[in-house]
């Protein structure tokens, strides 16, 4: 049997390969099973494992999940796994149900509790602690509704404790989350 | 200031000053930070990735830290001076690599230094002499904040800094510690330390960069996670791990003194004697007496030396170093010859 790569020497070593439950064979001469190889050894790198992490749960992706495309910088999630990199911050919330689980198995978490920079895309950007003491003001006008004052007197603290916090934080120059 | 100049004064990480630095050679805190809607370095087209290298060149303007640095435009420079600046810690071999539209600023006392379009627009790096994890993320969240004022980062609520490997992504944030371990690896327990180590998320690499782990007994310790906790959490699990480590290393150390100090004064003192005395040395052996000789010092067996200047001799060791010291290329022959006489001269005029 001829080598299935260049045709012209005898096959001498052979690869059976299987996917999605396809078997195939390849039937090769040494020079170029070494070539193959050493091509192996070139791709197989960090961005692999990676990829082989994003895809841990569903073994064969569709063919429409592949062909997603970031809207800003046209990188395709099918691109990603084979890159093992993002193209742009886009990327994150285009091929976000994806990555959120990857995230929390590299990360042990997918939640950044870290600092918040001064602004974000040309906006400034609140500081959860918005939505924080949104949820706070409601509870506390539930408990006054309630007449549960002990519990309104805790959440009235913690409201300016939570109000007075971005203003002492803004004059050190640093904003954090919590 | 210019690249040369470099040479002529000792990187402040290097001085042996701060906290531990009989263990503790160094400590470096860097944030990988990208500009909002442009693509990443691999992305990014040539007229996107100049777009970055002019605005990182504008914080030198705008940002007052940053106002005593130099940029130095990769595709300006020669592959011996990349490298100077690779062996100086202050930028990685990849930035070297493929040199257009790729810069870094560097501060003259080496403190701060920023890799632009490396595999991030921005790879802000700080780095103090001794252990100091803590007063480096001091300055570099200073710097951050300097810097965010002026670039809109690539950012979300819920999964913080946007890098372009998502092992990078939430704080962004790397902080390691380089340490000198020669009494654990003389006692063969570096082995146990280091699977230790690495349950716990901590990865280890060596002094001269990745798979040169053992090479003068350097170790250089990171957190391998950055998302899930605060900058201040991250500085504080590497410090509290570094702590142990520091004790073990002492604790190997004395039981080193106690019983086998015969031994231990004849390897430093041989050690420097070759090193005083050698005509032609490899890199290897230099690192390896080295070492000893280090370790020596700090056990207070060669009095005259100061640390500073052993630091300072595993830098100018290096291919580049040497050559940039004779100001032309040498062959590795060349170099061996370079090395000894440098070598030399730094041990004998003490």
């Amino acid at each position: 049997m001829l080598c299935d790569i260049c045709g012209k020497v005898q096959a001498t070593v052979h690869l059976t390969e299987i996917v999605d439950d396809q078997m195939s064979e390849l039937h090769l001469c040494e020079d170029c099973a070494r070539n193959k190889s050493a091509q192996m050894e070139q791709q197989f790198g960090l961005s692999d494992i990676l990829a082989g992490m994003a895809d841990f749960d569903k073994p064969s992706k569709a063919a429409e999940t592949l062909s997603l495309k970031c809207p800003n910088c046209g990188l395709t999630y099918a691109e990603f796994k084979k890159i093992g990199r993002l193209g742009c911050g886009d990327c994150y919330a285009a091929f976000r149900q994806y990555l959120a689980p990857l995230l929390k198995r590299i990360h042990g978490s997918a939640k950044h509790s870290g600092k918040l920079p001064g602004k974000c895309g040309g906006k400034s950007v609140q500081p959860r602690k918005k939505s924080e003491l949104q949820e706070l003001r409601q509870k506390l006008l539930k408990a006054v509704e309630q007449e549960n004052f002990e519990e309104a007197a805790r959440l009235r603290d913690n409201i300016r404790e939570l109000e007075e916090k971005p203003r002492q934080q803004g004059e050190n120059g640093g904003e954090y989350g919590t | 200031m210019e690249l040369n100049d470099f040479l002529k004064h000792t990187s402040e990480w290097l001085k042996g000053a701060g906290s531990n630095s009989d263990i503790v050679i160094s400590s470096r805190v860097r944030l990988a930070r990208n500009i909002d809607k442009l693509p990443f370095p691999h992305m990014a087209g040539k007229k996107q990735a100049e777009a970055v290298l002019e605005r990182a060149r504008a914080l030198r303007d705008t940002v007052d830290a940053l106002k005593n640095t130099v940029f130095f435009s990769m595709s300006e420079l020669d592959a011996v001076d990349k490298q100077f600046l690779v062996e100086r810690h202050l930028m990685s071999h990849e930035l070297s690599q493929k040199p257009n539209s790729k810069a870094l600023i560097v501060e003259s006392s080496e403190v701060l230094s920023i890799m632009v379009n490396e595999e991030d627009h921005l790879r802000v790096q700080v780095m103090r002499s001794g252990f100091n994890l803590k007063e480096a993320w001091d300055i570099i969240n200073g710097l951050d904040d300097a810097i965010a004022k002026e670039i809109p980062y690539a950012f979300s609520q819920e999964w913080g800094y946007l890098t372009a490997c998502p092992t990078n992504a939430g704080t962004g944030m790397r902080g390691s510690v380089m340490l000198h371990l020669p009494a654990l690896v003389i006692l063969n327990q570096i082995n146990r330390v280091l699977a230790a180590i690495s349950k716990l998320s901590f990865t280890t690499r060596g002094f001269y960069g990745e798979g040169t782990q053992a090479a003068g007994h350097f170790f250089q310790i990171s957190n391998q996670v950055s998302m899930g906790q605060s900058e201040e959490e991250l500085v504080g699990n590497i410090s509290g791990l570094i702590g142990q480590i520091i004790e073990q290393e002492t604790q190997a150390r004395e039981a080193l003194l106690a019983k086998e100090k015969a031994m231990l004064e004849d390897r430093v003192h041989r050690s420097y004697g070759i090193l005083r005395n050698a005509y032609i040395i490899s890199s290897k052996e230099t690192i390896e007496l080295l070492s000893m000789l280090r370790l020596g010092c700090e056990l207070g067996m060669i009095k005259d030396l100061n640390r500073g200047v052993l630091n300072e001799l595993f830098i100018l060791i290096q291919p580049s170093h040497l050559q940039k010291l004779e100001n032309k290329r040498l062959s590795p022959e060349e170099r061996d010859v370079k090395r000894a006489e440098i070598i030399r001269q730094k041990l004998n005029a003490v």
